[in-house]
């Protein structure tokens, strides 16, 4: 079955760009729609029930958060992957705690692309090696941090820990299933987890950083 | 016979002193501006009516279109003697106030510096601000809502209380204190009125810095995407014709405007002196020495000793080795700082080989890597296979000062 991507991005160019290239390198992906501002991706969103949005967090009028809080609730069955030049914290956790199910540059490989769009619409997490060292970072046990309030919500366990520091080691799940002994499905289940948890958590630097772009 | 069109009379914009009502009415008539003034200061000693004649006709008449071409009068010394008639027309009120007048000099005095003030205040706010301000007072003192109405019953009642303690006062009960009483009231109330007025004219300021440092943020961007993105697109487009190069210079330029743009702490010597920094410095040199993509990720952070130093270069060498014989495009680059130690994982997904058989000539792991890390007190682990790539992990423990300091904290 094909996965039906619809693209969200303010530059043509990228998008044409984008599309080409899911267009020619496998069958796997349909492009069944785009949209250049958050009022059309609103729009045909609703219109088209794509799978998969792949979704520019840089955007006038209130960006990929902006369109995922118009969406989410209405159309909860549809998957967000984030898709981003920035390379800010605040970016990143911004759109990961509005809903996106991963975040990847706009810089990765046609491959990888079409890899984490099938991942997510299979209802996975996808973390580019950046986003996983800012989980860690967020999670980590700082000395003088906050006090833990929700340690299901706030604490990671070692074994999510040691998937994230493979995952920002460069790893596909593949080799980190490898190198832990454990199967692929256990590392998507981990992956799945920390992602509930970054969302979820009410940790000061998560919050801190959803909170500078008004996004609590 | 020749009729002269008549013109309406219009402040004048130009060689104003006050407003450009003596200017205004000169024209219209056609006498000497001069003449206008002195007769407007004359009027203002029989109990103020100059003062009030001019504030009638700047109320009435309208100022001349923008643009409208008029006669430049306004040379130095003119100015000079429009002020110097100014002051005396107003030192002839008070002094006339004083000696004859209803008003007692106490009052008088005051009044006239205040009315000054904001005749001053008021021309030098231009047409715009103007409307803004009477449009704020407007909406402020006639809007609508609760807290404007309290405010309002609060205001007028202060003045009233004013002014009734002020017809009270002049039955005579105990002059001094009641007349303070009057005006500390009457001015509390006529501050609540205004209330608005103050507000608006404080945000107008906010308003102002805030606009100002948005267009400086500008020029800075300006100039620095000039300075940097410009000249590389300019090369980009000479060295169309050499991909490595083109790839060389996107990534570098790449890389200064992320650091840019996302801020990573640069010392002013350009010597990085945290353990991220290094990291990136020595990332980027790589990248711009082998034309390929070196991603890395470093969590947590701290400040570079003699270890940690030789733990950079130690990471650099092993991305050096990986561009240079991997034969892959990107490398990956992991840091950690942890309290007790500092791990990197330098990864590529090349070649491979197998340590065995690395040609004696090629010194690089077992020289810049092994050494240097256990001089220092690190250890280096290698883990390749030919055909699977290689990752070299380097751990560099972290000195006991740190580490005493981190353990007190935590």
């Amino acid at each position: 079955m094909t996965v039906r991507v619809f693209l969200v991005d303010d530059h043509a160019l990228f998008r044409a760009g984008v599309r080409a290239e899911l267009d020619s390198i496998t069958d796997e992906i349909e492009v069944v729609g785009e949209a250049g501002s958050v009022g059309e991706a609103v729009a045909g969103i609703g219109h088209h029930h794509p799978d998969v949005v792949l979704l520019d967090v840089h955007m006038p009028d209130g960006g990929g958060a902006e369109v995922l809080r118009q969406v989410r609730t209405a159309l909860p069955e549809v998957v967000f992957l984030a898709l981003s030049v920035s390379d800010a914290a605040e970016d990143v956790i911004a759109v990961i705690r509005a809903g996106a199910r991963g975040y990847v540059t706009k810089t990765i490989s046609s491959q990888e692309l079409v890899r984490a769009v099938v991942r997510v619409s299979e209802g996975d997490a996808v973390f580019s090696p950046r986003l996983a060292g800012f989980v860690l970072d967020a999670f980590a046990d700082r000395p003088g941090a906050a006090p833990i309030s929700d340690p299901e919500l706030d604490l990671l366990t070692p074994r999510e820990r040691d998937v994230l520091r493979l995952l920002a080691r460069g790893y596909a799940y593949k080799e980190i299933a490898s190198e832990l002994f454990i199967s692929v499905k256990t590392v998507e289940t981990h992956v799945s987890s920390v992602l509930r948890k970054t969302q979820l958590s009410n940790r000061y630097e998560l919050s801190r950083w959803a909170s500078d772009r008004r996004l609590v | 016979m020749e009729t002269k069109a008549v013109e309406p009379v219009r402040r004048r914009r130009t060689g104003r002193v006050v407003a450009g009502v003596a200017g205004g009415v000169a024209d219209h008539l056609g006498i000497e501006v001069f003449w206008v003034r002195a007769a407007f200061a004359a009027l203002t000693a029989l109990n103020g009516v100059g003062v009030i004649a001019y504030g009638l006709l700047w109320l009435f008449v309208p100022q001349r279109a923008a643009g409208e071409p008029e006669e430049d009068s306004a040379n130095p010394r003119e100015r000079q003697q429009a002020l110097g008639l100014v002051a005396l027309g107003i030192a002839a009120a008070v002094l006339a106030g004083l000696f004859s007048g209803p008003v007692s000099g106490w009052i008088a005095g005051p009044l006239a510096v205040a009315l000054v003030g904001a005749a001053v205040v008021w021309r030098e706010a231009d047409e715009a601000q103007r409307r803004r301000w009477r449009a704020g007072a407007k909406s402020g003192i006639l809007g609508t809502g609760r807290s404007t109405i309290v405010r309002v019953a609060a205001g007028v009642a202060l003045v009233a209380i004013g002014i009734g303690v002020l017809l009270v006062n002049s039955y005579g009960i105990d002059q001094l204190r009641f007349a303070l009483l009057a005006v500390v009231a009457t001015l509390g109330g006529v501050a609540v009125l205004t209330v608005p007025l103050w507000i608006k004219l404080i945000n107008d300021l906010g308003e102002e810095r805030r606009v100002r440092i948005r267009t400086e943020e500008r020029a800075e961007i300006a100039a620095h995407l000039h300075d940097s993105v410009l000249q590389t697109l300019a090369l980009i487009q000479k060295q169309a014709e050499q991909p490595r190069e083109v790839k060389r210079l996107a990534r570098g330029q790449e890389r200064q405007l992320r650091e840019w743009l996302y801020g990573r702490v640069v010392e002013d010597n350009n010597e990085p002196s945290t353990v991220s920094a290094a990291i990136a410095k020595a990332a980027g040199e790589v990248e711009d020495s082998f034309a390929l993509a070196v991603q890395q990720v470093v969590v947590g952070d701290c400040h570079l000793d003699p270890n940690l130093y030789a733990l950079v270069q130690a990471a650099r060498e092993a991305m050096v080795n990986a561009a240079k014989h991997a034969g892959v495009a990107d490398i990956s680059v992991y840091g950690e700082v942890e309290p007790e130690r500092v791990t990197v994982f330098v990864r590529d997904r090349g070649k491979g080989f197998d340590p065995d058989t690395v040609p004696e000539d090629r010194h690089g792991l077992a020289d810049s890597i092994g050494g240097r890390m256990e001089r220092h007190g690190g250890e280096v682990r290698i883990r390749t296979r030919l055909g699977e790539g290689t990752e070299v992990q380097l751990m560099m423990p972290r000195k006991t000062a740190d580490k005493r300091e981190t353990g007190a904290r935590t």
